[in-house]
């Protein structure tokens, strides 16, 4: 039973590396995004140079049992292309900010890419016949003199090099005049939204010139702007329900059948603030950077900068859980503010499930019951909500021999620094871990540092 | 509330920021603990980065911030004890080490554009001065004396990008005394309302804030309101012009 073991009782191997070994990180190369897709059997990864690369599982063999299929490079392409605004002499990064793959309907694989500004709707498919033996054709392409065509032949099918060929097949561009940092399917799988830092829109995937706008907060006087959304997502289940999470820590739930414009939400989730931890840095660090809904619907997961909160959408006034991701980094948070750090946007993710046996587990327990998330120095961790118990990982080189089970590793708040722990001062503030992912049905977790991608699953006996 | 009194609550035992306080000895009291976070914050905001508009969300964090600093300092009353006759040398030194923070960091964004959010820091110090224009003075004495009057969006002129941040300081004391005391809420206004109309005719490409080198956008408005109203309505009359070429191509 996947998952049912908790974060401390899986025990993770190193299983791979994608990415240049130097140190010297070339800022192209910097990944901004990492996702799974619905079977898992691929893992995209989107990038600062705009490009998506999407590695495939090789099928189990059955000699090899005691690993999983490796990962392995499937299709690469650019996604999105630096661009320039000409009458605001602004440049529009072509960094992909997010990646999201819709369920597999036919042969082909489809995803969503986006930059800060434009949507692009990606079919991904595999060609590996090619017909032969045409008539008017040679196989070079050269057209024949139809005069030399004595008989006629019906071309077949050989096959051929798998080629894996990414076409744009939807561009959805000119509806965010901010910065999109999210886009989430609908459970309809026909719609999707997009959500900038003020406002959000609902799309069709068929339809590229026309978008609803669902939420506006931008103010009527940009004087008075004090908050932005941060993230967005759909409800995994109903799909007139939605959520957003904002700066100043809150998070909104809103229903699409109220009125057309959400403007008034459903639910407001907020937990008041703890006074004897109040400072100038309060709001920023209550700032939501990601939010993800549980597999049933049930609960929902945010990311702040110093923790990850589960909320009980039926209670609006507090989360029902708070995991300390680095609380240690509290009394840090004036250096974090001159270097930037703490505008860092951390993501947040839950274990996977497997469909058959969520339907069996529907009415005891939740089957999202692990999250993971990362941290500074390649350090990542993991919750597990039964246990209660907390493991901290970190995504290096040096751990590199395939099944390898990871050590733990610990970070030294205050006082006397034990063996193998790793004082606060000691920390790689360069070395984040923004983006991880976990399978959707197998203990297998991909983490990406700056410009590497990390596999890591669990130790199969 | 905040809790006065608790020194380094909120700041780190070990201050290593480069520069930044490098006129502060000693153990540093709340008082200039908060005056270097506001420092800080200022010279963030004013930082660019590069082509690319700035983050939304981390300016609007930042601007919460230094909004929140201003008012526990009006509230406390503090703001005018800060920048008296005997700690004029001091706010000197806070100039000088927020300068040094801002030419190391000039340095990383070496040609790189000027950012708008200059335009910040003036209505932000034109709050804090609203109960010690007096006092703000003493401070700004110390540059060379300005034609108050005078439109002080002198990134108007071309000027290297090298220059405007010593410029753009030097601007932030001087304007203390001319700018009406509007609301902090006053550091995306201008961008924007020369914007609002371009916003009805181009369906995407709008910012609240403007970067970069095109003189016709940078020629904002001087301090006033009504001044500022104008002088985007002419910024419209160049603007439109663009658009219609850029619309029709």
């Amino acid at each position: 039973f996947l998952g049912a073991g908790g974060g401390n009782d899986i025990q993770w191997c190193f299983s791979q590396v994608k990415g240049a070994v130097d140190d010297d990180v070339a800022e192209a190369d910097i990944i901004s995004t990492v996702e799974f897709n619905h079977s898992g059997e691929l893992l995209a990864t989107g990038d600062k140079g705009g490009r998506v690369v999407i590695f495939q599982q090789e099928q189990e063999n059955k000699t090899q049992s005691h690993s999983r299929g490796e990962y392995n490079v499937y299709s690469t392409f650019q996604s999105h292309e630096p661009e320039f605004d000409y009458l605001k002499s602004l440049e529009i990064e072509e960094k992909i900010n997010k990646i999201r793959w819709l369920p597999q309907k036919n042969a082909a694989q489809f995803l969503l890419s986006t930059n800060d500004k434009t949507i692009k709707l990606w079919k991904i498919s595999e060609r590996d016949k090619r017909p032969e033996g045409y008539n008017l054709k040679e196989e070079d392409g050269r057209y024949r003199d139809p005069t030399t065509v004595t008989t006629l032949r019906v071309p077949v099918f050989r096959p051929m090099d798998l080629m894996v060929e990414a076409s744009p097949r939807r561009i959805f561009a000119n509806a965010h005049t901010y910065h999109i940092n999210s886009i989430s399917i609908n459970s309809d799988y026909e719609t999707y939204l997009s959500a900038d830092d003020l406002r959000i829109n609902l799309w069709h995937l068929e339809i590229t010139d026309r978008s609803f706008n669902i939420v506006d907060i931008k103010p009527a006087n940009m004087e008075e702007l004090t908050e932005v959304i941060t993230a967005a997502e759909f409800h995994p289940n109903s799909c007139s329900t939605f959520v957003y999470s904002s700066s100043k820590g809150t998070i909104r739930l809103c229903d699409m059948r109220a009125s057309a414009l959400c403007d008034r939400h459903s639910k407001l989730f907020e937990e008041p603030e703890d006074p004897s931890n109040r400072s100038f840095f309060s709001e920023i660090i209550s700032s939501i950077s990601d939010v993800k809904f549980s597999h049933s619907g049930r609960y929902m997961m945010t990311r702040d900068y110093l923790s990850v909160k589960i909320w009980d959408l039926n209670m609006e006034n507090r989360p029902v859980e708070t995991y300390q991701v680095h609380e240690y980094l509290r009394s840090k948070l004036c250096s974090l503010y001159e270097n930037d750090c703490i505008f860092d946007k951390f993501e947040c993710c839950w274990n996977g499930s497997d469909r058959q046996v969520e339907f069996l587990s529907l009415c005891t327990s939740d089957l999202s019951n692990i999250v993971m998330t990362g941290s500074y120095n390649n350090f990542f961790r993991m919750f597990d909500r039964n246990t209660k118990r907390d493991i901290t990982l970190e995504a290096s080189r040096e751990n590199n021999k395939p099944r390898t089970v990871l050590k733990p590793r610990k970070v030294c708040a205050s006082g006397k620094r034990k063996k193998d722990e790793i004082s606060v001062d000691s920390l790689d503030f360069n070395k984040k871990i923004l983006h991880t992912a976990w399978h959707p049905k197998e203990n297998i977790i991909a983490v990406a540092t700056t410009n590497n991608l990390y596999i890591f699953q669990d130790k199969m006996n | 509330m905040f809790v006065r009194g608790l020194k380094r609550k909120c700041f780190d035992g070990e201050e290593d920021i480069e520069g930044t306080l490098a006129g502060i000895k000693a153990i540093p009291s709340y008082n200039l603990q908060r005056q270097s976070l506001l420092d800080m914050s200022l010279v963030k905001l004013q930082l660019c980065h590069m082509l690319v508009e700035p983050n939304l969300c981390r300016s609007v964090l930042i601007a919460n911030t230094v909004r929140q600093i201003q008012e526990e300092m009006t509230q406390d009353g503090t703001w005018q004890m800060i920048n008296t006759q005997s700690t004029g040398q001091a706010s000197l030194d806070r100039l000088v080490s927020t300068d040094i923070l801002c030419r190391s960091s000039r340095d990383q964004a070496e040609g790189k554009h000027v950012s708008a959010y200059g335009t910040f820091n003036k209505d932000f110090e034109s709050d804090q001065a609203q109960d010690s224009s007096e006092t703000m003075s003493t401070a700004s004495s110390v540059q060379a004396p300005r034609n108050l009057q005078s439109n002080v969006w002198e990134m108007e002129n071309p000027q290297e990008n090298k220059g405007n941040f010593q410029k753009s300081l030097d601007q932030i004391f001087e304007t203390l005394e001319n700018k009406s005391p509007n609301s902090v809420e006053d550091l995306f206004s201008e961008v924007e309302n020369s914007y609002y109309d371009l916003d009805t005719m181009l369906t995407g490409m709008m910012s609240n804030t403007k970067m970069g080198h095109c003189d016709s956008l940078e020629t904002f408005s001087s301090p006033t309101n009504t001044a500022s109203n104008s002088n985007c309505k002419s910024d419209l009359n160049d603007l439109d012009h663009i658009v219609e070429i850029l619309v029709e191509s």
